[in-house]
Protein backbone atom coordinates (compact mmCIF):
# COMPACT_ATOMS: atom_id res chain seq x y z
CA UNK A 1 0.00 0.00 0.00
CA UNK A 2 1.82 3.37 -1.07
CA UNK A 3 1.99 5.62 1.51
CA UNK A 4 1.13 9.82 1.27
CA UNK A 5 3.98 12.09 2.52
CA UNK A 6 3.92 13.66 5.65
CA UNK A 7 3.52 16.75 5.26
CA UNK A 8 3.59 19.36 8.19
CA UNK A 9 3.23 23.05 7.36
CA UNK A 10 3.73 23.34 3.82
CA UNK A 11 6.94 21.06 3.80
CA UNK A 12 7.40 17.05 3.29
CA UNK A 13 9.21 15.05 5.68
CA UNK A 14 10.95 11.60 4.32
CA UNK A 15 10.80 9.95 7.95
CA UNK A 16 7.55 9.72 10.11
CA UNK A 17 10.15 9.61 12.79
CA UNK A 18 11.42 12.78 14.55
CA UNK A 19 14.46 12.38 17.23
CA UNK A 20 15.89 14.45 19.68
CA UNK A 21 19.37 15.41 20.01
CA UNK A 22 20.02 15.28 24.16
CA UNK A 23 21.36 13.61 26.80
CA UNK A 24 23.66 11.13 24.48
CA UNK A 25 27.06 10.07 26.37
CA UNK A 26 28.63 11.32 23.31
CA UNK A 27 28.28 13.56 20.05
CA UNK A 28 29.65 10.84 17.75
CA UNK A 29 26.93 8.54 19.33
CA UNK A 30 24.70 11.22 18.98
CA UNK A 31 24.77 11.40 15.73
CA UNK A 32 25.33 7.74 14.29
CA UNK A 33 22.09 6.74 16.00
CA UNK A 34 20.37 10.10 14.23
CA UNK A 35 21.42 8.68 11.11
CA UNK A 36 20.96 4.92 11.95
CA UNK A 37 17.09 6.18 12.82
CA UNK A 38 16.27 7.30 9.25
CA UNK A 39 15.00 10.17 10.97
CA UNK A 40 15.10 13.92 8.69
CA UNK A 41 13.20 15.95 11.72
CA UNK A 42 16.02 16.62 14.45
CA UNK A 43 14.97 18.77 17.90
CA UNK A 44 17.39 20.80 19.64
CA UNK A 45 17.18 23.47 22.40
CA UNK A 46 18.17 26.94 22.95
CA UNK A 47 20.63 27.82 25.75
CA UNK A 48 23.23 29.64 26.85
CA UNK A 49 26.76 29.77 25.72
CA UNK A 50 29.11 28.55 28.12
CA UNK A 51 31.41 31.28 28.12
CA UNK A 52 33.79 29.36 29.46
CA UNK A 53 33.81 26.50 27.16
CA UNK A 54 34.93 26.17 23.22
CA UNK A 55 32.43 26.17 20.59
CA UNK A 56 32.36 22.57 20.88
CA UNK A 57 29.22 21.80 22.49
CA UNK A 58 27.05 23.70 20.17
CA UNK A 59 25.09 20.64 18.66
CA UNK A 60 25.39 21.93 15.10
CA UNK A 61 29.27 21.40 15.63
CA UNK A 62 28.15 18.04 15.37
CA UNK A 63 25.06 17.81 12.89
CA UNK A 64 24.77 18.85 9.33
CA UNK A 65 22.14 21.54 8.96
CA UNK A 66 22.41 20.44 5.01
CA UNK A 67 21.22 16.93 6.09
CA UNK A 68 18.75 17.50 8.96
CA UNK A 69 15.93 19.41 9.27
CA UNK A 70 16.64 21.20 12.96
CA UNK A 71 13.61 21.95 14.92
CA UNK A 72 13.94 24.09 18.06
CA UNK A 73 12.39 23.57 20.97
CA UNK A 74 11.08 25.47 24.24
CA UNK A 75 11.68 22.68 26.34
CA UNK A 76 12.04 24.40 29.99
CA UNK A 77 10.00 27.10 30.03
CA UNK A 78 7.15 27.45 32.51
CA UNK A 79 5.15 29.98 30.84
CA UNK A 80 3.80 31.71 27.90
CA UNK A 81 6.08 34.80 27.77
CA UNK A 82 9.24 32.87 28.19
CA UNK A 83 8.48 30.31 25.33
CA UNK A 84 7.64 32.98 22.60
CA UNK A 85 11.44 34.88 24.09
CA UNK A 86 12.72 31.40 23.39
CA UNK A 87 11.32 30.77 19.71
CA UNK A 88 11.90 34.50 18.68
CA UNK A 89 15.78 33.14 19.35
CA UNK A 90 15.12 30.08 17.78
CA UNK A 91 14.55 31.64 14.67
CA UNK A 92 17.26 33.74 14.73
CA UNK A 93 19.62 30.79 15.71
CA UNK A 94 18.31 28.32 12.98
CA UNK A 95 17.06 27.92 9.24
CA UNK A 96 13.49 27.80 9.50
CA UNK A 97 10.19 29.41 10.98
CA UNK A 98 9.52 25.80 12.93
CA UNK A 99 9.07 25.53 16.44
CA UNK A 100 8.49 22.34 18.77
CA UNK A 101 6.46 24.57 21.29
CA UNK A 102 6.59 23.43 25.13
CA UNK A 103 5.02 25.33 28.25
CA UNK A 104 5.68 23.06 30.98
CA UNK A 105 2.84 23.68 33.92
CA UNK A 106 4.44 21.17 36.88
CA UNK A 107 8.14 19.98 37.20
CA UNK A 108 7.52 16.96 38.60
CA UNK A 109 5.55 15.14 35.36
CA UNK A 110 6.96 17.84 32.86
CA UNK A 111 3.05 18.19 32.12
CA UNK A 112 2.42 20.58 29.60
CA UNK A 113 0.44 24.41 31.08
CA UNK A 114 -1.99 24.40 28.35
CA UNK A 115 -3.21 27.64 28.82
CA UNK A 116 -0.07 29.07 28.66
CA UNK A 117 0.55 26.94 25.53
CA UNK A 118 -2.92 28.15 23.91
CA UNK A 119 -1.52 31.86 24.62
CA UNK A 120 1.93 31.52 22.88
CA UNK A 121 0.84 29.60 20.00
CA UNK A 122 -1.75 32.31 19.15
CA UNK A 123 1.55 35.15 19.63
CA UNK A 124 3.32 32.60 17.53
CA UNK A 125 1.39 32.24 14.95
CA UNK A 126 0.42 35.81 14.46
CA UNK A 127 4.27 36.16 14.21
CA UNK A 128 4.52 33.43 11.06
CA UNK A 129 5.80 30.57 12.98
CA UNK A 130 4.88 27.02 12.25
CA UNK A 131 3.94 25.85 15.70
CA UNK A 132 4.13 21.98 16.58
CA UNK A 133 2.54 22.04 20.07
CA UNK A 134 3.76 19.55 23.06
CA UNK A 135 0.25 18.72 24.85
CA UNK A 136 -1.43 16.13 26.51
CA UNK A 137 -3.79 13.32 25.12
CA UNK A 138 -6.76 15.66 26.15
CA UNK A 139 -9.29 16.48 22.52
CA UNK A 140 -10.47 19.27 23.33
CA UNK A 141 -7.12 21.24 24.05
CA UNK A 142 -5.91 19.34 20.88
CA UNK A 143 -8.81 21.85 18.96
CA UNK A 144 -8.02 24.48 20.35
CA UNK A 145 -4.36 24.32 19.18
CA UNK A 146 -5.47 23.67 15.89
CA UNK A 147 -8.14 26.86 16.22
CA UNK A 148 -5.07 28.76 17.07
CA UNK A 149 -2.74 27.93 13.68
CA UNK A 150 -0.91 25.07 15.06
CA UNK A 151 0.80 23.24 12.10
CA UNK A 152 0.52 20.37 14.09
CA UNK A 153 -0.61 19.06 17.58
CA UNK A 154 1.89 16.42 19.44
CA UNK A 155 0.44 14.61 21.96
CA UNK A 156 2.01 13.02 24.89
CA UNK A 157 2.40 8.61 25.02
CA UNK A 158 3.72 9.18 28.37
CA UNK A 159 5.60 11.96 30.51
CA UNK A 160 9.37 13.03 28.97
CA UNK A 161 11.97 11.28 29.42
CA UNK A 162 9.37 8.51 31.29
CA UNK A 163 9.86 5.59 28.85
CA UNK A 164 6.20 3.99 29.73
CA UNK A 165 4.78 3.70 26.73
CA UNK A 166 1.65 4.63 24.99
CA UNK A 167 -0.88 4.54 28.03
CA UNK A 168 -3.99 6.16 26.30
CA UNK A 169 -4.25 5.03 22.78
CA UNK A 170 -7.87 5.80 22.73
CA UNK A 171 -7.36 9.69 23.58
CA UNK A 172 -4.45 9.64 21.19
CA UNK A 173 -6.54 8.38 18.39
CA UNK A 174 -9.59 10.42 19.03
CA UNK A 175 -7.19 13.32 18.40
CA UNK A 176 -5.90 12.01 15.29
CA UNK A 177 -9.45 11.21 14.45
CA UNK A 178 -10.68 14.77 14.75
CA UNK A 179 -8.00 17.28 14.08
CA UNK A 180 -6.63 17.87 10.22
CA UNK A 181 -3.26 19.01 10.78
CA UNK A 182 -0.90 16.37 11.30
CA UNK A 183 -0.47 15.10 14.74
CA UNK A 184 2.69 13.80 16.34
CA UNK A 185 3.15 11.58 19.51
CA UNK A 186 5.92 13.36 21.43
CA UNK A 187 7.78 11.79 24.80
CA UNK A 188 6.91 8.79 26.64
CA UNK A 189 7.87 6.11 24.12
CA UNK A 190 10.40 3.88 25.91
CA UNK A 191 10.93 0.78 22.77
CA UNK A 192 10.33 -0.69 19.48
CA UNK A 193 6.73 -2.15 20.23
CA UNK A 194 5.62 0.97 22.36
CA UNK A 195 6.74 2.83 18.53
CA UNK A 196 4.63 0.24 16.71
CA UNK A 197 1.56 0.24 18.71
CA UNK A 198 1.47 4.17 18.57
CA UNK A 199 1.99 4.22 14.91
CA UNK A 200 -0.93 1.70 14.92
CA UNK A 201 -3.18 4.59 16.24
CA UNK A 202 -2.90 5.96 13.13
CA UNK A 203 -0.66 9.20 14.43
CA UNK A 204 1.70 11.14 11.38
CA UNK A 205 4.45 10.01 13.31
CA UNK A 206 6.24 9.91 17.00
CA UNK A 207 8.87 12.11 17.81
CA UNK A 208 11.48 10.65 20.64
CA UNK A 209 14.77 11.56 22.13
CA UNK A 210 15.70 9.49 25.68
CA UNK A 211 14.57 6.10 24.38
CA UNK A 212 17.49 5.99 22.14
CA UNK A 213 19.83 8.21 24.27
CA UNK A 214 19.29 5.69 27.01
CA UNK A 215 19.20 2.92 25.08
CA UNK A 216 22.39 0.07 25.95
CA UNK A 217 23.01 0.63 22.50
CA UNK A 218 21.47 4.18 20.62
CA UNK A 219 22.56 3.27 17.69
CA UNK A 220 20.58 -0.55 16.98
CA UNK A 221 17.84 1.28 19.42
CA UNK A 222 17.55 3.79 16.68
CA UNK A 223 17.52 1.25 13.84
CA UNK A 224 14.71 -1.00 15.37
CA UNK A 225 13.23 2.54 15.92
CA UNK A 226 13.45 3.59 12.37
CA UNK A 227 11.80 -0.11 11.20
CA UNK A 228 9.15 0.23 14.29
CA UNK A 229 7.47 3.06 12.65
CA UNK A 230 7.81 1.83 9.22
CA UNK A 231 6.16 -1.30 10.67
CA UNK A 232 3.62 0.24 12.73
CA UNK A 233 2.46 2.57 10.15
CA UNK A 234 1.80 -0.18 7.96
CA UNK A 235 0.02 -2.33 9.85
CA UNK A 236 -2.17 1.33 10.57
CA UNK A 237 -2.63 1.21 6.57
CA UNK A 238 -2.84 -2.71 6.10
CA UNK A 239 -5.93 -2.46 8.50
CA UNK A 240 -5.95 -4.98 11.39
CA UNK A 241 -8.31 -7.74 11.76
CA UNK A 242 -11.32 -7.81 13.81
CA UNK A 243 -10.91 -8.80 17.62
CA UNK A 244 -12.70 -11.97 18.48
CA UNK A 245 -13.55 -13.29 22.03
CA UNK A 246 -13.94 -16.66 20.19
CA UNK A 247 -11.08 -19.10 18.35
CA UNK A 248 -11.53 -19.83 14.70
CA UNK A 249 -9.81 -22.36 12.75
CA UNK A 250 -7.67 -21.41 10.76
CA UNK A 251 -7.56 -24.92 8.97
CA UNK A 252 -10.61 -26.63 6.96
CA UNK A 253 -13.24 -28.47 8.98
CA UNK A 254 -13.68 -30.61 6.21
CA UNK A 255 -11.81 -33.20 5.05
CA UNK A 256 -11.01 -34.63 8.21
CA UNK A 257 -10.29 -38.78 8.77
CA UNK A 258 -12.98 -40.27 10.53
CA UNK B 1 39.01 58.04 33.62
CA UNK B 2 37.38 54.44 34.08
CA UNK B 3 37.82 52.68 30.69
CA UNK B 4 35.63 49.79 31.54
CA UNK B 5 31.79 49.90 32.58
CA UNK B 6 29.84 46.95 34.04
CA UNK B 7 27.54 44.80 32.42
CA UNK B 8 25.23 41.26 32.40
CA UNK B 9 26.86 38.63 29.94
CA UNK B 10 24.56 35.29 30.34
CA UNK B 11 24.07 36.09 34.08
CA UNK B 12 27.39 36.86 34.77
CA UNK B 13 29.10 40.56 35.54
CA UNK B 14 31.25 41.51 33.16
CA UNK B 15 33.68 44.43 32.24
CA UNK B 16 34.20 45.30 28.84
CA UNK B 17 35.68 48.32 27.20
CA UNK B 18 33.92 51.76 27.02
CA UNK B 19 32.16 52.06 23.86
CA UNK B 20 32.51 48.36 22.85
CA UNK B 21 30.16 47.10 20.61
CA UNK B 22 28.20 43.93 20.67
CA UNK B 23 30.42 42.94 17.91
CA UNK B 24 33.75 43.54 19.64
CA UNK B 25 32.22 41.29 22.98
CA UNK B 26 31.83 38.85 20.85
CA UNK B 27 35.39 38.93 19.77
CA UNK B 28 36.59 39.85 23.27
CA UNK B 29 35.04 36.46 24.08
CA UNK B 30 36.00 34.46 21.10
CA UNK B 31 33.01 33.82 19.87
CA UNK B 32 32.17 33.82 16.11
CA UNK B 33 29.05 35.48 15.60
CA UNK B 34 27.75 33.35 12.49
CA UNK B 35 26.99 30.71 15.81
CA UNK B 36 25.42 32.62 18.24
CA UNK B 37 22.38 34.50 18.63
CA UNK B 38 22.50 38.01 20.51
CA UNK B 39 19.94 38.94 22.97
CA UNK B 40 20.60 42.96 23.98
CA UNK B 41 18.03 44.00 26.77
CA UNK B 42 15.55 41.73 25.61
CA UNK B 43 15.23 42.62 22.01
CA UNK B 44 17.13 40.09 19.35
CA UNK B 45 20.28 42.21 17.73
CA UNK B 46 20.68 40.79 14.20
CA UNK B 47 24.12 39.88 13.06
CA UNK B 48 24.83 42.45 10.44
CA UNK B 49 23.71 45.18 12.94
CA UNK B 50 25.90 43.68 16.08
CA UNK B 51 28.67 45.99 15.09
CA UNK B 52 26.42 49.02 15.26
CA UNK B 53 25.41 49.14 18.93
CA UNK B 54 27.30 50.24 21.73
CA UNK B 55 27.19 48.84 24.70
CA UNK B 56 26.27 50.30 27.93
CA UNK B 57 26.36 50.24 32.26
CA UNK B 58 23.80 47.76 32.87
CA UNK B 59 22.89 46.84 29.87
CA UNK B 60 21.95 42.57 30.12
CA UNK B 61 22.98 40.72 27.02
CA UNK B 62 21.68 37.01 26.22
CA UNK B 63 24.62 35.03 24.04
CA UNK B 64 22.33 31.56 22.82
CA UNK B 65 22.93 28.77 20.31
CA UNK B 66 21.75 25.12 19.71
CA UNK B 67 22.33 22.13 22.27
CA UNK B 68 21.29 18.56 22.31
CA UNK B 69 17.58 19.08 23.22
CA UNK B 70 14.36 16.59 22.88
Amino acid sequence: MVDTTLTIGGRSFRSRLMVGTGKYRDNETMARAIAASGAEIVTVAVRRVNLDRTQEEGVLYHLDPQKYFLLANTAGCYNAQDAVRYARLAREAGFNEFIKLEVIGDQETLLPDVQGLLDATRTLVAEGFKVLAYTNEDLVTALRLEEAGCAAVMPLASPIGSGLGLLNPFGVRTIKARLKVPVVVDAGVGTASDACLTMEQGVDGILMNTALAAARDPVAMARAMGLAVEAGRGAYLAGRMPRREVAVPSSPLEGMLD
Amino acid sequence: MNETIDVTVNGEHRAVARGATLLELLESLALDPRTVVVEHNRAIVRRPSLGGVTVASGDAIELVHFVGGG
